[in-house]
C-alpha cells in the first residue's frame, strides 16, 4: 500500500463531518471514487465509497473508535491497490495486503492495533533478477522480461506492467536488485522495476478466454471423480456450519495440482487461520515435496477484524492470483467465505442507508458476485501465453437454507456445485458433500482428458457409479417403509454395493496419512474394485446364491480399507482376485 | 470536561444531544438527571453538531434539562487479580459488600483483534469429565465452544459441572501444583433470573470455586442495554487474566440470547435497516467480536476457554442467534429435549454436536491412540441406530434383521450408560474410551470400518461383554 510518507505530498484535506462504525462522512475532501484516504489524526486507513455534493463518504479499514467530528481526513489520490512482486508467496496478509508478520513486529503485541501501515512486499530485499530478453529486443506490455527465484517452487516472472506502452529494451543487466530497483529500460523512457502497483477493483488486462479442458486435480475422491472442477472453472461450496466447508477448502488447498494457491480467510475464524499458518510450512506440496506454503499466499481477515477489509479482502486476493496468471501459472483461489463478504457489503450498505434488496443484502449483490466470479477463468495472456484462475468460493447459508440470497446468486454464476450436508457430517461421513444434489457442467469437457490420461473406460464407470447412486436413493424410500428385508434379493444386493460405494469410495479420511490424498489413478482403481464386487455378486446371485451369503465373503468388507491402503496397488489387485475367487466360490 | 443541557429527543435507550466540540465515537458519557442520579452511556454516532447515545442504566428519569459530560475515553475496565473472588453487577461495580477495587491497570472494553499470525493453535486437552464431551466433542484451551440449549433444558448444570470438573490431565501429575499457570473462572451472566443467578452463586460458594473465579451479574430486572456491556467487562478481565497473568481462564456466559435481543431492542431504536428477524445486520460482525476474543498466544503462558451458553428460541437451531453463533464458534454442544425427558443426565445429543477443534487435542500423547477412531465409529454407528428407530416404528423389531437388531441395541446403551452419567460423576477420558469400547463390541467386528484393525486387536472385547456397570 502506499505508504504514510506519501501523505505529506497531497494538499486535499477534508474534516470529518460524522462517524458511525465503519463509515465516516468527511466534508471538503477532494476525492475520486475509491480513492484511499487516511482518516483522523491517527491516520486509519480508508476508501471512498460516495461522494454527494460537497459530502464524502468513507469506509475505513479500522476500528473507529475514539474518533471524532473536526479531524482531518487526507487523500493519496490512488484507488486501493496492491503491492505486487517477488515475496508475495509464503505471507499472511489482512485483507488490505498488510502483511500481518510485518504487524507483529512493528506493534510489538499479539493485538492488532491502528494506524500502523506496513508494505505488501519487502522493499529492501534483494532478489537475483536474471534477464530473459536482450537489450534491442522489442518488449510489449505483459511480456516477461526477466525471472527471479520467489521460492523453492516457483520462479517469479517480471512482466512489463500492462499499462505501459512497451519498446525496445535499451539497457537490462543481470544481479542482485530490490524491488524497487529499475532492472530494465525501454527507449522510450520507461523503467520497469519487479515491484508493480494496481487497483484490486479493476481486472488486470488479459486477452481471450478458453474453454477449459484440463481439471484441477484435487486428491479428493468425491470431488474427482464425480464433480470434477476444471483448472480456470468456478465452484461453490455452500453447507451450513459443521458441515466441514473450511476443511474441505482446506484439502483443496493442500492437495489440488495447481502451481499457485490464494487462501483468503474471509471473515472466518482466528484458530482456524492459525491452523493454516502453522501446517503449511509443514506440509509437503505433493508436486514437488518443496512445504506448501512456497506456493501459497494467505490473506486473513478473521471475523472480529474490521469488516470494511473483509469486504476488500476477496479483491485484494483475486488482483493476486491475476498477477501470477499473468506469469502463466494455473492458480486456484479459495474463498472461505464468500457468504461474510456479501455480509460486510449488506452491513456497509445498510450504513449508507441505501435501499435495500433481498434480505437487506444490497440490489448491486447478484452483480458483484458475479463480477468477482468472472475473474476466473482460462486465459489467453497478453504475452501470448496462457494461464488460468480456478475460484472455489465457500458459501454459509443462513440456517443451511440454500434458497437465500448468497447461494442462489452464487449457483447462476458457477458451474460446479459442491453442496455439503449437515446429515452426512452428522454421521462423520466426509467430506459431506452430497452426491444427489451437487453437480458439475464441466464433467464432458473433462472427460477426454481423463480418458486419455487415466482410463479410456472412465466415463463409463463413473455413470455406472452415479446409477447406483441414484438408485439406492430412491429405494432407501422403500426401505422406510417396509424395511430391507422386504426388497427382492437383487435390491438389496445394490443397496450393498451403494453401501461401498458410499463409505469406501466417496468417504475419505482427511486425518489419515494416506487417504487424505487419492490420485486419479487410484480414485479409478478402487471404483473399478467395486464394480468387480458389484459385477460378480450379480453373478453368484444368478447363479442362485443367497445374498446373505454374498455379502459375507471376507473380501468384501476389505474394499472400506481401500483408501487407507498403503501399497494400494497391490492391495485392490488382492482384493479383486478374493472377490472373484470367493464369490464364484459359492456355486 | 464540557457539560451540555442540549438533549433534543429521548426515544427508547437512545439518547440525542446537541454539541459545539466534537465528539469520539464510542466515548463514555454520563448524564446528570435533575434529581442527582448519575446514568452512564456510549456514544453510537457522532456528527457535526449531533450526537446519539445509548444509555446503559435505560432513560427512564432522563428530561430534557439534565445534563450530558463526555469524559473524553472509551469505555474502560478497572482490572487487577484482585478481582479473583469478587462479585460485580452488570457494568462492573462491585455487589459483593466487599472493598472497592483498586485497579492495576484499565483496559478498553472493546479489546483488539489477536493477530492470527501471533495466534497459538489450542491443541491442549481439557479433561470435562463428561463423556458426551470429552469423548465426542473434545474441549480444548482456547476454544470457543459453545452449549446450544432451550428454555426448560439442564444447561446451566452442565455449564456448573464443566466449571467444577474441568483439568488438564498431565497437569494433575505435574509436581509444581500451584505454582505455573492457574485456573479461573470468568462468569458473566446476562439477564439471567434471581433464581438461577442464586443456582450458580451457591454452586461456586459449596464448591469453593468462587475464590478463583470473577462474577459479572446483570440479572432479568437490570437494564437491558448494560447487557452490551457485561460479556464486554467479562472477556477484559479474563484477558488480562490470561495474557498479563498467566492464568487459564474459562469464560461462561450465559445467556447469549438476551444479549442479542438487547442488540436487536438498540437497532430498532436507531431505525437501523433490520436484516433476518428483525436482528441488526451487523450482528455476526458484533457476536465475532466477542467470541473471537478466545485462544491461545504464542508465547504466553495463559488462554481464553469460552462456554458462551444460549437458549434457542422455539428450539430451533436455524434461528438467528444460534445460526450466527454456529459459524463463527468452534463447534456447539447441543442440548435434546426427548433425552431430558428420557431423564439422561446430561442430555447432549451427540450427533448435531460438533468440536471443531477435536481432532488435534486428541490422539498419541494427547489423549489416547484409539480417541479419534473409537469417537468416529461410536458416531457412525449411533447414527445408523437412530435411523433404524424410525423404521421400527413402522415396521416393529422383529422384521428387522440380526444387524439392524444389534445396532438399535447399541444405539440405547449409547445413551443410556455412555451419555447418562450424572452432574456429580467425573470420568477420566480413559474411562470414556474404556465404556465406548465396551459398547463398540456389540457389534461385530466386521462392522467397525473406522477403526484400525490394530486398534480392534487391541482393544474389542472378544465375549459378549458382561453388564456393564453404570459407569
Amino acid at each position: 500500500m502506499s505508504q504514510a510518507e506519501d501523505i505529506e505530498s497531497v494538499d486535499e484535506d477534508g474534516v470529518i463531518e460524522s462517524v458511525s462504525g465503519p463509515v465516516v462522512t468527511a466534508t471538503d475532501l477532494d476525492a475520486r471514487m475509491n480513492d484511499v484516504v487516511y482518516v483522523g489524526d491517527e491516520g486509519l486507513m480508508g476508501e471512498v465509497i460516495e461522494i454527494e455534493g460537497n459530502l464524502t463518504t468513507i469506509q475505513v479499514y479500522e476500528e473507529t473508535s475514539g474518533v471524532g467530528p473536526g479531524e482531518p481526513v487526507q487523500n493519496t489520490g490512488e484507488p486501493l491497490s496492491v503491492d505486487l512482486g517477488p515475496g508475495m508467496l509464503d505471507s499472511i496478509y489482512d485483507g488490505v495486503q498488510r502483511p500481518l508478520d510485518v504487524l507483529e513486529g512493528k506493534m510489538g503485541t499479539a493485538f492488532l492495533d491502528r494506524g500502523v501501515d506496513a508494505p505488501g512486499i519487502d522493499l529492501e530485499k534483494k532478489w537475483e533478477f536474471t534477464p530473459e530478453v536482450e537489450e534491442g529486443d522489442t518488449v510489449e506490455p505483459g511480456d516477461i522480461v526477466g525471472v527471479v527465484e520467489e521460492t523453492v517452487t516457483i520462479d517469479h516472472k517480471v512482466m512489463v506492467p500492462p499499462d505501459y506502452e512497451g519498446g525496445e529494451v535499451t539497457a537490462i543487466e543481470a544481479g542482485e536488485f530490490t524491488v524497487e530497483e529499475t532492472v530494465v529500460e525501454l527507449d522510450n523512457g520507461e523503467e520497469i522495476q519487479m515491484h508493480q502497483e494496481w487497483p484490486v477493483r479493476e481486472a488486470r488486462p488479459a486477452g481471450d478466454k478458453e474453454t477449459p479442458t484440463e481439471p484441477l486435480v484435487t486428491g479428493q475422491r468425491v470431488q474427482d471423480g464425480l464433480f470434477p472442477l476444471a483448472k480456470g472453472g468456478t465452484a461453490a461450496i455452500p453447507g451450513p456450519f459443521g458441515s466441514g466447508k473450511t476443511v474441505t477448502q482446506q484439502q483443496l488447498a493442500k492437495w489440488s495440482d495447481a502451481d499457485i494457491v490464494v487462501y483468503i480467510g474471509c471473515g472466518e475464524r482466528g484458530n482456524e487461520m492459525t491452523e493454516v499458518i502453522e501446517d503449511f510450512p509443514e506440509l509437503p506440496d505433493p508436486q514437488t515435496g518443496n512445504p506448501l506454503m512456497a506456493r501459497t499466499c494467505l490473506i486473513a481477515n478473521t471475523s472480529n477484524m474490521p469488516v470494511a477489509a473483509r469486504e476488500s479482502c476477496i479483491y485484494t486476493g483475486i488482483t493476486i492470483a491475476e498477477y501470477y496468471r499473468d506469469m502463466g501459472y494455473d492458480v486456484a483461489l479459495m474463498a472461505d467465505s464468500t457468504s461474510r463478504w456479501a455480509e460486510a457489503m449488506r452491513e456497509i450498505s445498510s450504513r449508507l442507508e441505501e435501499m435495500p434488496g433481498e434480505e437487506g443484502y444490497p440490489a448491486y449483490l447478484a452483480a458483484s458476485l458475479s463480477e468477482f466470479y468472472e475473474r476466473a477463468g482460462k486465459f489467453q495472456l497478453m504475452n501470448g501465453g496462457e494461464g488460468s484462475i480456478s475460484v472455489v468460493g465457500a458459501v454459509s447459508p443462513p440456517g443451511g437454507d440454500f434458497s437465500e440470497p448468497v447461494t442462489q446468486n452464487t449457483l447462476r454464476i458457477v458451474k460446479t456445485f459442491w453442496a455439503l450436508d449437515a446429515d452426512l457430517a452428522e454421521r462423520r461421513h466426509f467430506p459431506s458433500i452430497n452426491w444427489n444434489e451437487s453437480y458439475s457442467l464441466y464433467k464432458d469437457q473433462l472427460d477426454p482428458w481423463w480418458e486419455s490420461n487415466v482410463a479410456g473406460d472412465w466415463s463409463d464407470i463413473r455413470q455406472w457409479a452415479v446409477d447406483v447412486l441414484d438408485e439406492e436413493d430412491e429405494l432407501q424410500e422403500i426401505v422406510q417403509l417396509v424395511g430391507k428385508d422386504a426388497l427382492p434379493e437383487d435390491q438389496q444386493l445394490t443397496l450393498e454395493v451403494a453401501r461401498f460405494l458410499r463409505e469406501a469410495w466417496l468417504q475419505q479420511n482427511a486425518l489419515h496419512d494416506v487417504d487424505t490424498y487419492c490420485e486419479p489413478e487410484k480414485t479409478y482403481r478402487m471404483l473399478e474394485a467395486i464394480k468387480t464386487f458389484n459385477d460378480e455378486a450379480f453373478e453368484a446371485l444368478e447363479a442362485g446364491v443367497p445374498v446373505e451369503e454374498i455379502t459375507d465373503v471376507d473380501a468384501a468388507p476389505r474394499l472400506n480399507r481401500m483408501g487407507t491402503a498403503e501399497e494400494w496397488e497391490s492391495f485392490i489387485e488382492e482384493i479383486e482376485n478374493d472377490l472373484q475367487e470367493q464369490l464364484r466360490a459359492l456355486y | 470536561m464540557k457539560e451540555y443541557q442540549t438533549i433534543t429527543e429521548i426515544s427508547g435507550p437512545l439518547v440525542f444531544a446537541e454539541v459545539d466540540e466534537p465528539v469520539g465515537y464510542d466515548e463514555i458519557v454520563e448524564i446528570e438527571t435533575e434529581d442527582g442520579r448519575t446514568l452512564r452511556g456510549q456514544v453510537l454516532e457522532s456528527s457535526d453538531g449531533l450526537v446519539s447515545i445509548q444509555v446503559f442504566e435505560g432513560t427512564g428519569g432522563i428530561d430534557r434539562n439534565a445534563s450530558v459530560r463526555f469524559l473524553g475515553e472509551t469505555m474502560k475496565m478497572p482490572v487487577t487479580e484482585d478481582l479473583l473472588g469478587r462479585v460485580l453487577d452488570g457494568s462492573g461495580n462491585p455487589i459483593d459488600g466487599g472493598p472497592e477495587i483498586v485497579p492495576d491497570e484499565r483496559h478498553d472494553i472493546v479489546g483488539k483483534a489477536i493477530n492470527p499470525y501471533s495466534r497459538e493453535y489450542p491443541e491442549e486437552f481439557i479433561q470435562t469429565g463428561v463423556s458426551a464431551i470429552d469423548g465426542m466433542n473434545t474441549l480444548v484451551r482456547g476454544q470457543k465452544l459453545p452449549i446450544f440449549s432451550a428454555s426448560g433444558l439442564p444447561h446451566n448444570d452442565l455449564a456448573l459441572q464443566i466449571a467444577r470438573q474441568a483439568t488438564v490431565p498431565e497437569e494433575d501429575e505435574g509436581s509444581d501444583d500451584g505454582d505455573g499457570s492457574e485456573f479461573a473462572v470468568v462468569f458473566g451472566a446476562m439477564g439471567i433470573t434471581a433464581e438461577e443467578a442464586n443456582e450458580f452463586m451457591d454452586d461456586f460458594e459449596r464448591t469453593g470455586a468462587l475464590e478463583r473465579s470473577v462474577v459479572f451479574m446483570n440479572l432479568a430486572d437490570d437494564p437491558a442495554v448494560e447487557r452490551q456491556v457485561t460479556p464486554r467487562l467479562a472477556l477484559t478481565t479474563a484477558e488480562y487474566l490470561a495474557f498479563e497473568k498467566d492464568y487459564h481462564v474459562l469464560v461462561i456466559l450465559t445467556d447469549m440470547t438476551n444479549y442479542c435481543e438487547a442488540l436487536r431492542e438498540i437497532g430498532a431504536a436507531r431505525e437501523e435497516v433490520p436484516g433476518r428477524r428483525g436482528y441488526p445486520g451487523y450482528m455476526y460482525t458484533d457476536l465475532a467480536q466477542l467470541y473471537e476474543r478466545a485462544g491461545r498466544i504464542e508465547g504466553q503462558e495463559g488462554s481464553v476457554t469460552q462456554i458462551p451458553i444460549l437458549t434457542m428460541p422455539g428450539d430451533d437451531e436455524t434461528h438467528p442467534i444460534p445460526d450466527l453463533t454456529g459459524y463463527i464458534t468452534e463447534g456447539q454442544i447441543m442440548m435434546d429435549r426427548d433425552l431430558n425427558s428420557q431423564g439422561i443426565e446430561p442430555p447432549v445429543n451427540v450427533l448435531p454436536s460438533l468440536s471443531r477443534l477435536m481432532d488435534d487435542g486428541i490422539g498419541e500423547g494427547l489423549t489416547r491412540e484409539d480417541h479419534g477412531d473409537v469417537s468416529d465409529q461410536m458416531y457412525a454407528a449411533y447414527a445408523e441406530g437412530e435411523d433404524l428407530r424410525d423404521l421400527v416404528n413402522i415396521v416393529g423389531r422383529e422384521a428387522l434383521s440380526e444387524r439392524d437388531n444389534k445396532y438399535l441395541d447399541f444405539a440405547d446403551r449409547f445413551e443410556e450408560e455412555f451419555v447418562q452419567q450424572g452432574y456429580d460423576t467425573n470420568r477420566s477420558i480413559d474411562e470414556t474410551l474404556e465404556l465406548g469400547w465396551d459398547l463398540l463390541s456389540m457389534l461385530p467386528k466386521e462392522e467397525l470400518n473406522r477403526i484400525g484393525e490394530d486398534l480392534i486387536e487391541e482393544h474389542y472385547r472378544e465375549e459378549e461383554p458382561e453388564a456393564v456397570q453404570a459407569d
